[in-house]
């Protein structure tokens, strides 16, 4: 850096007239590119050896190598680090939207083709490979009892955790339940799922079950909530570590018990950001397919009874649409991945929304 | 406050002693709360006025209970943790012990059979290999967004375009399987197929096809899927960069661009690094999306552009349809595996962040 300013410094000025450095005109990046452009086309066409996008992509190498050229001899090696940083980042920004964009075109254009009110009505029950209608009924209901029991059970642990660790926890136990719900966070979705078919499923669900191990949505919300339970905490706690001392000594100064100042005074201070918490991790665990398919089982019935039998989910349905061989299926799939990234994204930016508004702020 | 005590101190729960005489109160929880030295002390016993408001008794119940379940709730955590490894252990040891092959060599996974045969190895190395190539692919990628978004878009664009990229840091990865198998597997196949053409001398873009649903696929839609979560961390960051250090190497006369190497990077290193270590922590447990777009076969090859390649997570939704008893356990097994490989990362990301415990906060 300093040696950088003092090789500038000694430079001696090339127009000694006025106190401006010599930059490159304003037209001289277009033509640059123009320039690439031709070259490009006429290098790729000339060998036969690629299309259009062959093109682009030879032009935009020749582009920021002309630049570099150009910018490094009129004005100098530091503005030309700069100008084809600049151009690099630019062209990042614009090699990620792509397929980004793409995306969401494909969903949106593939996703209306069976968005009608039969999608939403009826199941997959007795839908044949031949049979073009069918939906997504079951498969919604799936999703919305799997993940409100998984917010039944992860709300109140995580939020009372988060409490432990911020208000009551002291020295190296309090540090570990912070460190391991750091690491919780990584836990891969299938692991999830498949602890939950080891101690659920196998172990637990044969005691209700005549012996048997049973598929049920409840195992599919008990691990969503392994996923969920990380999210939690760490929002909670980001927020509670938020709320102002003064308020707390003002509640100890009343003589308020510290169990009563946290459920009266702090919790309700800090949520507006715990519920944005909440609803960004329901907003993830109910995008999740590989718990759901290892222990939930996936049906093609409606099954309003979570602790009994194969449930579906949405992102699960999605999957066996995508897997079935019926010629009608890929447009169910389409529609019901439309219909939870519709889902998923109503949730966010709800969660986003409500955290603008949040007096705590970030 | 100089009264001789009426009963010992340690009745409470380690608070001041309550002092006044003829109190029947325990220095419990309300006492507990006031660590400031204040007395407590109130015209009689029977509750009226000043700190007769104080709870009774019944607080001091209260309070523990409190607290106990507030324990109770971060035990929870570790519990969890240490019965995912029990369990998982539990399940996995019989069908190791039926397993007539090594289960670190052996190529191939047919634990259904009578004489179950199933190996990690390729697993392992798909699922490395994958992740590996998609965060290549992903991370220079995301810095740059995320530097666009924070020092070089006008800053209302700025906004506007991190709030969609957190949004799609959302959609589910089913999504983007079933625009990878969908969609995305033309443009890829075609490349393939021209790499393969003027550049099949090199092994890793040999072969003779078929290409498509390929390690390329795989871990190219990885890293359009981890893109987003790297993005908008790095970017929270970057925007959290002092304003007072930017402005000083402006001031001094850097361009747009050594400001950002030597005031923005190097505070936003730990971020970058947790951003990154989050994103291979999801690229190497991602599932759906791997099971839909890799070719699913066994055996270890560098080749990106054939069809082939498989993951320890992808292949647990691919077989277990039909695992049967030793065939869940071989499975178990292999998310063992996979759980102890996260594990380690998360570790090892964590115990970097945590060594800057300044950043801990914001960063991660």
């Amino acid at each position: 850096m300093t040696t950088t300013i003092a090789n500038h410094r000694t430079r001696p000025p090339a127009q000694p007239a006025t106190l401006r450095a010599r930059r490159l005109p304003r037209y001289a990046p277009p033509a640059i590119a123009l320039a690439a452009l031709l070259v490009a086309a006429a290098v790729v066409y000339g060998t036969g050896i690629g299309g259009p996008v062959l093109v682009v992509v030879v032009a935009a190498l020749l582009y920021l190598a002309g630049l570099f050229a150009a910018s490094n001899a009129v004005e100098g090696r530091r503005s030309a680090r700069n100008r084809t940083w600049s151009a690099l980042i630019h062209s990042a920004f614009v090699l990620a939207v792509l397929p980004l964009a793409s995306v969401v075109w494909t969903l949106v254009s593939k996703g209306v083709e069976r968005l009608d009110g039969d999608f939403f009505n009826t199941s997959m029950n007795n839908i044949g490979a031949r049979d073009p209608n069918g939906g997504a009924y079951h498969a919604i209901v799936g999703t919305l009892e799997q993940v409100g029991i998984a917010a039944l059970i992860t709300v109140p642990l995580g939020i009372l955790c988060a409490i432990y660790v911020v208000e009551y926890g002291r020295g190296r136990f309090a540090f570990a339940i912070r460190f391991f719900v750091d690491v919780m966070t990584g836990i891969p979705s299938i692991v999830s799922g498949l602890f939950v078919l080891a101690f659920w499923v196998l172990v637990v669900s044969p005691v209700f079950n005549d012996g048997r191990p049973g598929f049920s949505g409840f195992a599919a919300a008990l691990a969503l909530s392994v996923l969920m339970l990380p999210t939690v905490v760490r929002s909670t706690e980001e927020m509670l570590r938020l709320v102002p001392a003064p308020l707390r000594e003002g509640a100890y100064a009343l003589g308020v018990p510290k169990w009563k100042t946290i459920l009266r005074v702090v919790l309700p201070t800090a949520l507006p950001g715990i519920v944005t918490g909440v609803m960004l991790a329901v907003a993830r665990a109910a995008g999740e397919t590989a718990p759901v398919l290892l222990v939930a089982g996936g049906g093609a019935a409606i099954n309003f009874n979570p602790f009994e039998n194969n449930q579906s989910s949405l992102a699960l349905f999605v999957y066996q649409q995508a897997g079935d061989a019926s010629k009608y299926a890929p447009a169910r799939a389409w529609t019901a991945a439309l219909t939870l990234v519709a889902l998923v994204l109503i949730l966010t930016v709800a969660a986003k929304l409500l955290a603008r508004r949040n007096r705590l702020g970030r | 406050m100089g009264e001789t005590p009426h009963r010992s101190a340690d009745a409470g729960t380690g608070g001041i002693r309550v002092a006044s005489s003829g109190q029947q109160r325990p220095a419990g929880a309300s006492a507990r709360v006031a660590e400031s030295p204040v007395s407590t002390r109130t015209p009689g016993g029977d509750g009226l006025g000043g700190g007769g408001g104080l709870p009774r008794a019944r607080a001091f119940g209260a309070e523990r209970a409190f607290r106990g379940l507030t324990l109770a709730a971060g035990t929870a955590v570790l519990v969890i943790i240490a019965a995912i490894a029990v369990f998982l252990i539990a399940k996995a040891v019989p069908a190791l012990g039926a397993n007539t092959e090594n289960f670190w060599t052996y190529e191939g996974w047919s634990p259904n059979d009578t004489a179950p045969k199933f190996g990690i190895g390729t697993l392992a190395f798909g699922t490395v290999l994958s992740s590996a190539l998609a965060l290549l692919i992903a991370v220079p990628v995301a810095l740059g967004i995320a530097l666009y978004l924070s020092h070089y878009a006008p800053r209302r664009l700025g906004t506007a375009l991190g709030f969609l990229i957190d949004l799609l840091a959302a959609v589910p990865s089913v999504v983007f399987g079933l625009w990878g198998r969908d969609i995305f597997v033309n443009p890829v196949r075609d490349f393939s197929a021209w790499l393969n053409q003027y550049f099949g001398w090199i092994p890793i873009f040999g072969g003779d096809g078929p290409f498509g649903k390929s390690i390329m696929l795989g871990s190219l839609v990885l890293a359009i899927m981890v893109l987003p979560i790297i993005t908008s961390l790095s970017r929270e960051v970057f925007l959290q960069t002092p304003t007072a250090n930017e402005e000083a190497a402006l001031a001094l006369g850097a361009t747009r661009w050594e400001m950002i190497r030597t005031a923005v990077l190097p505070y936003g290193r730990p971020g970058i690094i947790a951003a990154v270590m989050l994103g291979l922590g999801r690229a190497l447990g991602e599932t759906i999306a791997l099971a839909m777009t890799l070719g699913i076969t066994f055996g270890i090859s560098f080749n990106l552009i054939e069809n082939g390649g498989n993951t320890i997570a992808a292949n647990i939704a691919n077989a277990f349809g039909e695992a049967n008893d030793t065939g869940r356990g071989a499975l178990i097994a292999s998310g063992l595996v996979l759980f102890t490989i996260t594990l380690i990362v998360n570790i090892t990301a964590r115990a970097i962040i945590y060594r800057r415990r300044e950043f801990t906060e914001s960063a991660a």
